[in-house]
This record gives C-alpha cells, structure tokens and sequence, in this order.
C-alpha cells in the first residue's frame, strides 16, 4: 500500500475550493489533488459539484474560496486561457465544440496557426489535424464539414483530439465515453493508459464507477458539493464506492472528507 | 498531370462514382450549391423584367446603375453578415449612415471652408470630411458594440435606441437643412459619369482580377499539394478559372459599353479642345468607383471571414458561444469589433450615397438597415448565427436592388414595389429553410 502511495509535489492540488449560485453551495469546502502519470476519478450523483469542482480548475467559474496549486506553486485562474496557460485541457462533456466550423478550426480554437502574413494557416491545420485524428480515429475522414454533420463518436474524438494536441500535462474528461460505443470507449480507455504513460495527470468524471474503475488509480467520491472521501481503487471495493456515492458513507480504505457520514460514536 | 486526381482517397472516389453528373460536377468544383441557386434566382429575375419591360432592363446602362445603386447597400450587408452570424442584429446602420453623411457634408460645404479658410476644391477637404467619417463609423460602432459586449445590453435594444438616436442627430446637426454641394472630388464616390475610371482602366482592373483568380486557384492547389491532401480535378479547376474570369471581364465589356450622355460628351469635348466626329464621339464610362468601393470591401471583408483569427471566431461565437469562451476566445471584445466594422463600413456607404446625391439630408439611409438585413438573410445568413457569407450577401444586395428598379422600369406603384419586396424577403427565407431541412 505505501509503495504505491504517488509522493512528491502534486501536479494539481486544489484546496478547500468553494463555489455557491445564487445561494445553493455547489462546491462546498473540496479538496482534491492530482499526481504526474496519475487518474483520479470523480465520482458522484448528478449535481454532485463535480462538474462544477472541475470547472474551477479549467477556468470556467470563479471560485469564491479557496487555492489551487500547480505544481506546488499557486496558480491564479481567472478564465479559460489562464488555464490552458498551466497546461490544463479540459474535454466538456458537452463537448463545447462550434458544431458550424470543421474539425481542424475546432481543434486549434482559440489557438490557430498563422502563416507568415498572419493570416489563419489552414492547410497546416488540417495537416496537424490529420495527425492527431489518425491517432485517434484513424478511419475519420471528414475534414471538411463542419462538425455538426459528424457522429457523437466522431465528435468525442475532435473534443479528445483538440485537449491533447497542446501538450496537456493535466487533462479533464468530463464524462469522456458518454457518447461512445463499446469499441470507441475500448480506444479512450486506451489512451487514458498511454497518456498516463507520459507523466500527464489525468482527472476522469463519471457518474458510472464501472466505467472508471479499472482505468482509475484513486477515486475521489463527492456528494452535494462535499468530497465524501478518497481512496485508492485497490483498498475499496465497487460496492464500498457505490456507498459513499450513495449514502455518503466513508469505508476504513478511504481518507473521509468533510462531506463523509457522521457516525455517532 | 494526370497523377495530380489520383491523390483522392479511394473511399472518395468511390463514393463520387455514386453520385449523378451533376452531383459529381458539384463535388469535383466544390462549389456552393445556395450560392448556385442565388446566381439562378437573379438570372430568372433579370431575364423576366428584361422580357416584361420590353428590353429595358439588360442594357448597359441599366446594369451599370443597377451596380452603381447596390453599392452602398452591398457594403453594409457585409457587415451586417458579421454582425448575425454573432447572433446579434444591427438595426441602427441606416441611422448611422444619415448622421455620418450629415457631418461629412457640414464638414467639406460648411466647417472646413467658413471656420478654418480652406478653399474651394482644397483636395484636402474631401479626404478630412471622409476621414472625420470614418472615424465616427468607428466611434459609434464601438460606443454601441461596448455596450452590447460589455453591459450586456441586448443588440436589438441597443441599435433600435441607435436607430431613432443618430437619426434625430442627424437632423440636430442643421437643423433638418439639406447641404449641398459637395465637394467635387467627394462627389466621384457617387458615380456618374466622372465617377467612373473609363475604359482603359477597367480593362486593367478586369486582366489584374482575372490573374489574381488564376493566382489563388494555383496557389490553393500548391498549398494543397504540399500536405499532399486530396485536390480538385483539373477540369474543375480550370473550369472555374474560365467562368471567374469570363464573369469578371464580361461586367467590365458591359460597364465599357455604356457611354457618356452626348451633353457631357460636348462640354468634356469643349474643355479639352476636342473636335467631336461626325457619329458623335464614344466615351465609355467603364467601372463605377462606388462599385469599385464596394468590390474592395467584399474582398477585404470575405479576407477578414475566411483568412483572419477574428473572423475564425466570429463563427465560432455564432456557432456556439460557450464552447467559443471555453476556447479561451474574449467573446466580448470579438462582438465589440464587430459593430466597429459595421460602423466603418456605414461610412463608407454615408459617402458613397451623400456623394450621389451631391447633398446630406437628414433622411439620408432612412430604410436602409431593412434593405441591409434584408440582403445578408436573401443571401443565406443564417438568423441562427453561425452562417453566412460576405459574397452572398452582396449578391442579396444586387437581388433586392434588381426587383426595385426592375419593378421601377415596368412602372409598378411604390405600395406594390414594397409588398413584392417584402413577399419575396419571406418566401427567400422560407426557401432556404426547406433548403436546410434538406441538406
């Protein structure tokens, strides 16, 4: 159990992180950290602040407390470029792509190719696209309509294409596989490995532990906006998590958080 | 050259073999089918009031006002493409233009001449009026734009504010008096027959356009070929090529047919001591400057869509602005350029109108953001957001402006003209949705 335990400066380490709307605590006191070559997955109810916890780290939201490290040094994210600046790539689960353009504008959004005159370099975008999507879909051949006329599968993979071809260092997925069939969720699984083979922090979101708990090396259970407790997949078991996501009942593998089930003593 | 077509992945190819000729025809040129039924719509149009008035309507004088009457409109529009694709209207544009083309006026017949002593015909007071402008294009775009993006305002409150505000100042600067004359270089902006660079230099514009054509297909081919991605045929290419360039030099042929009233004729005779032959002396207008204006800002405009990060994200913005902000991509500012854009372009159309007119009037581009809305939807964009082309929009222009002086030319009653206007507005629109659903 200790020889596996990450050690060294977390990757990401966000504290005490708390965000309200109008009132209702979204996230309410979370802390989470993340380490190099390292998944952790978030697990918890729909409207378990998870989404939102993440939103934080990808600069979507602003949180009204709390402190977020990279690397061990404090980081100020304010909006969506500050995060990226850091090396965080976010995959919404909504996917969040402009369904009017093609692929290669979705994957360099923001982040275009210019030519020597300054103007956009599409052809060198497509080309860089073309690599990235033969990596992941290989079959994919419809660089030029806009993404809207592409399959959810197809979607998936430009939304995962364009959070990987920056380099990430920490990567979010947000419900990564929802829109996906069994062979493609095989592939993201897949590639989950071979980033984590390369040193990159990945957090996975999933309302369904069955899907993360073999690509997962930590869960980190939230409900109503509390982290319930984190342990490592090897000292709990799928009914143990299933507990903490349900009733918010922290087993003696997990580290409980401020939202575990008080037990009368 | 024959290897140059089997770069198509097979998977393409086969699936091009399933198509018809004409469905192979369209893929192989990668042309635009809406455009294509545009192009049709005005053919339909300018044949059956050619036929209806008695052949009145294809002549070269005829097309060359026509051309010289969408001008100003035409380059609104472009505008106004950027300004719906970003899911925003603009509902001021007219306004705009009436009290940019009354401080223009006051500035070039009145201010620059009685308060600071420039003379008569001093180039400079053309170029400070049209400047001057500009420059308040620019300012009332961006006060509008600023309170769109940044307090939030939605843009149809803001600009229909803007709509009855600049037009109330534009009757405020005189006092709801005309100025008039202008300028007489400022007046070139308007058309006419001095407003027009004449034959030889039309031809010129014409063979520099069609090498420019020829440049760009090379060019994209090469570009292409580079990356090794899949190219057009060459028949395609050069099929396009040929049509561009015919299209191109037969505007010029037809803007070089149309000559100079003999009254004009006479006095540029007299001034120039020349003596006018027996048939009467040809002089042709060629090109028009307002069109020319308007040509460089489509093409300016269609470079700023296709080729520019900015235009890149105004798509992005209008596709889906979420993702867009999530992209790292400020929303804001985007929009606030846009109605700066849309500011200057109306200058430009303040000018182009005052000047042809020779006068500022304070209902100088009354209507005119209908006109302008008008064009850019007619031409394909989409009130959704995210679609939209600058060149289909100024194709709109030209078929909105073909109905009103067609119907003008066959003597229709100005109610009747405004209810065909507005029933052709709807069933565009309706088409292009069945279109849509279709596609």
């Amino acid at each position: 159990m200790e020889k596996t335990t990450p050690t060294g400066t977390p990757l990401i380490d966000m504290r005490n992180i708390s965000i309200a709307f109008g009132g209702i605590r979204a996230v309410d006191d979370a802390s989470i950290d993340l380490f190099p070559g390292e998944v952790v997955a978030l697990l918890g109810h729909n409207g378990a602040g998870k989404s939102t916890l993440i939103k934080i780290l990808s600069g979507a939201y602003k949180r009204d407390a709390g402190q977020i490290f990279v690397n061990g040094e404090e980081a100020s994210i304010a909006n969506p470029r500050d995060a990226k600046k850091y090396g965080i790539e976010t995959i919404y689960q909504t996917l969040a792509l402009a369904d009017n353009v093609d692929a290669a504008a979705n994957l360099f959004l923001g982040r275009e190719l210019k030519t020597g005159w300054g103007t956009l370099d599409d052809v060198a975008m497509e080309a860089e696209a073309r690599k990235v999507m033969g990596r992941l879909n290989p079959r994919f051949q419809r660089f030029k309509e806009p993404v809207v006329k592409l399959s959810g599968g197809q979607r998936q993979s430009v939304a995962i294409a364009r959070a990987i071809l920056f380099n990430a260092r920490i990567l979010i997925m947000d419900e990564p596989t929802a829109a996906l069939g069994p062979q493609e969720t095989a592939q993201v699984g897949e590639l989950v490995r071979q980033l984590k083979a390369d040193g990159i922090g990945i957090f996975l979101i999933s309302h369904d532990i069955h899907d993360v708990f073999e690509l997962a090396d930590r869960v980190c259970v939230m409900k109503n906006g509390q982290v319930v407790g984190t342990a490592r997949t090897g000292d709990v078991t799928q009914d143990e998590v299933l507990g903490m996501i349900i009733l918010g009942k922290c087993p003696p593998g997990a580290i409980p958080g401020p939202g575990a089930l008080k037990i009368a003593a | 050259m024959t290897d140059t077509t089997s770069n198509t992945p097979v998977a393409d190819r086969a699936r091009a073999a399933e198509l018809s000729a004409v469905g192979r025809f369209l893929k192989a040129t990668e042309l635009d089918t809406r455009m294509l039924g545009m192009v049709g719509a005005l053919l339909v149009i300018w044949i059956g009031i050619h036929l209806l008035s008695g052949g009145l309507f294809l002549t070269p004088r005829n097309l060359w006002n026509l051309s010289v009457q969408t001008s100003s409109v035409a380059i609104m529009a472009t505008g106004m493409v950027l300004v719906i694709v970003m899911r925003n209207i603009d509902l001021s544009v007219g306004s705009v233009e009436g009290v940019i083309g009354m401080i223009m006026g006051v500035a070039q017949a009145e201010f620059l001449i009685r308060v600071i002593g420039f003379q008569l015909g001093n180039p400079w007071l053309w170029i400070i009026a049209l400047a001057a402008g500009v420059a308040l294009g620019l300012l009332i775009g961006a006060f509008q734009g600023f309170v769109i993006a940044y307090m939030e305002v939605p843009a149809f409150i803001v600009t229909l504010g803007g709509l009855l505000v600049w037009r109330g100042m534009a009757w405020l600067i005189t006092s709801g008096r005309t100025v008039a004359p202008l300028d007489a270089t400022f007046q070139l902006m308007g058309g006419g027959p001095r407003g027009a660079i004449g034959a030889s230099a039309s031809w010129i514009v014409g063979v520099v356009a069609c090498a420019a054509v020829a440049f760009a297909l090379l060019n994209g081919r090469s570009q292409r070929k580079r990356f090794s991605f899949p190219l057009r045929p060459v028949w395609a290419e050069t099929f396009l090529g040929v049509v561009a360039c015919a299209a191109i030099l037969g505007a010029v042929w037809i803007a070089n047919s149309y000559p100079w009233p003999v009254g004009i004729v006479r006095q540029y005779a007299q001034q120039n001591g020349i003596t006018i032959p027996e048939g009467g002396l040809f002089i042709a207008h060629g090109i028009a400057i307002p069109v020319l204006m308007a040509v460089a800002v489509g093409i300016v405009m269609t470079f700023i869509t296709r080729r520019t990060r900015f235009g890149r994200y105004v798509f992005a913005i209008g596709g889906n602005p979420e993702a867009a902000e999530l992209a790292g991509i400020n929303t804001r500012w985007v929009t606030m350029k846009v109605f700066m854009i849309m500011g200057v372009l109306a200058a430009i159309s303040a000018a182009i109108s005052s000047a042809r007119l020779n006068a500022s009037t304070n209902a100088l581009g009354t209507l005119d953001e209908l006109l302008v809305i008008a064009a850019a939807v007619i031409g394909g964009t989409s009130l959704a957001g995210g679609s939209g082309t600058v060149l289909g929009a100024m194709l709109g222009a030209l078929l909105m402006q073909s109905l009103q002086s067609g119907m003008v030319l066959l003597g229709i009653d100005s109610p009747l003209q405004s209810i065909v206007v507005g029933a052709v507005l709807v069933v565009a629109v309706w088409l292009d949705t069945v279109y849509r659903k279709r596609v």
